[in-house]
């Protein structure tokens, strides 16, 4: 019969083979995301994952998991690859060499519209010919939703958002803040696993930025999906994230939570970025002795306090000759062994961790210094002066009058400092 | 800061300070008959003179009769005005054969524009689509030589393009020279859209992808809707550039489906007879009404379209 030969031949082509394999695909798909959800695999795993334009290597093998529910944030300055690693993950760049993962599927391959990502924009990328409601249903229309499906998750989007009178504006009869909400919605509608944020506030003022900062955090709060968000603002970065991750040229320098960067900054670069005003520098040398001690010229720090990081405590400790040293370590080694007595290194100081008067000379450290220039910034007040000819900031109390020219006794915990080898940068 | 010393405190009694203190305030007086204004008016007018008058001979003489023409006043307004010229041109002026006046060339000029110009856009707009959001393999190279060929004298391909016409069949057809006229549109109209495409922010593009359109899907709902300005400009382009066309049209096409340009030339320019200065007049101004109301027509909408897009997305 050459009718069956026939339907045989064009079957494959077919409306109904094609959603026969689909529906096979999505049913494999659950399969291995519930799989994924049970054994706690992270819900998106970015493994080896390397990209250059042209000559410019962006990324290099680059590792990232981020747990199911988390909200990661990818912090660093312009052009250290958080934006096009957030790409990579919506499927906008073809990557190098790598693979990534979402909830267990292999997406490398795949299309944008089949990593089940929803993703917010900086510039909010509204459709401007289409109203709100048109803007939040596009993605569903294009995926073929039935039309009563798209109305009921327009309607619960818009009112988790609080968007419902704006539905059927158009985008220019929008405000900024307004605009963003509608951005995110059309992420929200859709259903998907992973939100991605590639800078969605920095187009807003100060005060509409707090604002929905707090609506994305309570948005998180109340969808536990998993978040990723690239950003340059350290403070969305702190106050949003679970856990962020701090980039430089291609590479996540660290990832830990918000509290932990803060306080531990694994390199000199991720102290001096996290941080406003930024952290105080000094440089100097480790000065032999019990207890060691950090020395610049007439300041002597001693470092009783300071929990040195286990790897290099032992090289510091005693034994300067024996320890090949390195091994394990994270960061290449400079010439003279890290931590080492004598060696050169930096002492970081946080300005708001600094205090004065009695309370500064009740610290393990303090100094007389000489007030250089007064900055009052509403809250607090930030206060210049040098410490032993170096520049030396510090937080005071709004309250507290000084003036240029007096002089004061300052004090800081070093067991709240950081050290940094001056080589390498790596924390001590 | 209440007591810091004003200017008329300190020098009331000053006439050079109180001179100052009355002087200048609010605009600047600008006045009509300023050097500036007669010089920049003045060449203004002359300039408009020098393309309106030939256009005011014409139509003068296209409302006078013959004998009135022969006095060889051309500037003096028509005494006795007549449409009897204008009804000769469109209806019954003989070119070579055909005695149905410029009617014809009209509708054969129109079946030749219409298509051509959906055409060549339908496409240019596509490819300028493409070379600017999917940036595939070679598309700069696509891109190089499509300019590269609009740098080529069209002189040069016109016999080619007859040998290639005549072996597909379609030489001396209207659709022969409605695929010349969409070939030669293309390169400009490329660049058109591709740099127009390119302006539109790509964070858009990249939104309708992670919602699922496609390519087609993105260039019909999301980028051709944006660029209606755009598309005006490319109809006004093509439509004047293709009804003015007189080689192509002489070339590619059998007298029976001559353009309205090449029947003027032979209304204007047959030797037998008294030549019809005012017939020839009414046959110009009816061959160039097409392109010059597409100038005022899509002007406004030109205007309209950008304004509409004007407002920042």
């Amino acid at each position: 019969m050459a009718g069956s030969i026939v339907d045989k031949l064009i079957y494959p082509f077919s409306r109904a083979a094609r959603a026969e394999r689909s529906g096979r695909q999505a049913a494999e798909r659950a399969l291995v995301r519930q799989t994924a959800r049970n054994a706690g695999a992270p819900s998106v795993s970015v493994r080896d994952l390397s990209l250059s334009f042209g000559n410019v290597s962006v990324l290099e093998h680059l590792d990232l998991d981020v747990k199911d529910g988390e909200f990661l944030v990818l912090l660093g300055p312009s052009g250290c690859g958080k934006s096009t690693l957030l790409n990579c993950i919506a499927g906008l760049i073809d990557v190098a060499d790598g693979q990534i993962f979402i909830n267990g599927w292999n997406v490398t391959w795949e299309a944008p519209k089949d990593r089940h990502i929803g993703m917010v924009f900086q510039s909010y990328a509204l459709y401007p010919q289409m109203s709100v409601r048109r803007n939040l249903s596009f993605g569903l229309r294009s995926a073929r939703v039935p039309k009563d499906e798209i109305a009921k998750r327009i309607a619960r989007t818009a009112e988790i958002l609080q968007i419902e009178p704006l539905l059927d504006r158009k985008p220019s009869q929008l405000s900024g803040g307004q605009r963003q909400r509608v951005a995110i919605g059309r992420a929200l509608v859709r259903d998907v696993d992973v939100f991605l944020f590639d800078e969605p506030l920095s187009n807003l003022d100060a005060k509409l930025r707090s604002e929905l900062r707090v609506e994305i955090k309570r948005l998180h709060h109340k969808l536990a999906n998993t978040m990723v968000y690239v950003t340059h603002d350290q403070i969305e970065a702190m106050t949003l994230a679970d856990r962020i991750a701090v980039m430089k040229s291609g590479q996540i320098q660290q990832l830990g939570a918000p509290h932990e960067i803060y306080s531990h900054p694994v390199n000199r670069f991720v102290a001096g970025f996290i941080g406003s005003p930024p952290m105080n520098f000094l440089s100097g040398q480790l000065e032999p002795g019990e207890p060691l001690a950090f020395r610049m010229g007439d300041v002597r720090v001693p470092l009783d306090r300071y929990a040195f990081d286990e790897r290099s405590e032992e090289m510091g400790g005693g034994d300067p000759a024996g320890s090949a040293g390195g091994a394990g370590g994270n960061a290449p080694r400079g010439v003279s062994r890290p931590g080492a007595p004598g060696g050169r290194c930096v002492l970081g100081v946080r300005p708001e961790n600094v205090t004065i008067g009695a309370d500064g000379s009740a610290r393990p450290f303090s100094h007389e210094v000489e007030i250089e220039i007064v900055e009052p910034m509403g809250a607090d007040t930030l206060v210049w002066t040098k410490l032993a000819g170096t520049n030396f900031a510090f937080l005071v109390d709004s309250e507290t009058r000084l003036k240029i020219g007096e002089q004061i006794t300052i004090g800081f915990d070093p067991g709240r400092a950081s050290l940094f080898d001056e080589a390498t940068g790596v924390r001590l | 800061m209440a007591d810091t010393p004003s200017l008329e405190a300190a020098a009331s009694r000053i006439p050079a300070v109180l001179r100052q203190l009355a002087g200048p305030r609010g605009p600047r007086p600008r006045p009509a008959l300023s050097r500036r204004n007669i010089l920049l008016y003045g060449t203004l007018i002359v300039l408009a003179l020098y393309y309106l008058l030939p256009l005011y001979v014409m139509v003068v003489t296209s409302l006078k009769g013959m004998p009135e023409i022969r006095l060889g006043n051309i500037f003096s307004p028509p005494v006795e005005i007549t449409f009897e010229p204008w009804v000769k041109a469109w209806s019954t002026a003989c070119t070579g054969l055909n005695c149905d006046g410029l009617s014809r060339g009209f509708w054969n000029s129109v079946r030749i524009t219409v298509p051509s110009v959906v055409l060549s856009i339908a496409i240019a707009s596509v490819n300028g689509y493409a070379l600017a959001n999917w940036r595939f393999k070679g598309a700069n190279v696509f891109f190089t030589i499509l300019i590269v060929g609009s740098f080529i004298p069209y002189q040069v391909m016109i016999y080619p393009l007859v040998i290639i016409l005549r072996e597909i069949g379609l030489y001396g057809s209207l659709w022969g020279l409605v695929i010349v006229h969409s070939i030669f549109g293309m390169p400009i109209l490329t660049l058109l859209f591709r740099n127009y495409f390119t302006s539109i922010p790509e964070e858009l593009f990249r939104a309708a992808r992670v919602d699922g359109a496609g390519f087609w899907g993105i260039y019909f709902k999301i980028m051709m809707p944006m660029s209606l300005p755009i598309f005006v400009v490319a109809v006004i382009i093509q439509t004047t550039g293709i009804w003015n066309d007189f080689l192509f049209g002489v070339i590619y096409t059998k007298p029976a489906s001559y353009p309205m340009t090449v029947q003027l030339n032979n209304i204007v320019n047959s030797s037998q007879g008294v030549k019809e200065y005012n017939v020839n007049m009414a046959a110009t101004i009816l061959t160039g009404v097409v392109p010059l109301f597409v100038y005022f027509a899509s002007g406004k909408l030109f205007v309209r379209g950008i304004a509409a897009g004007a407002v920042k997305g």
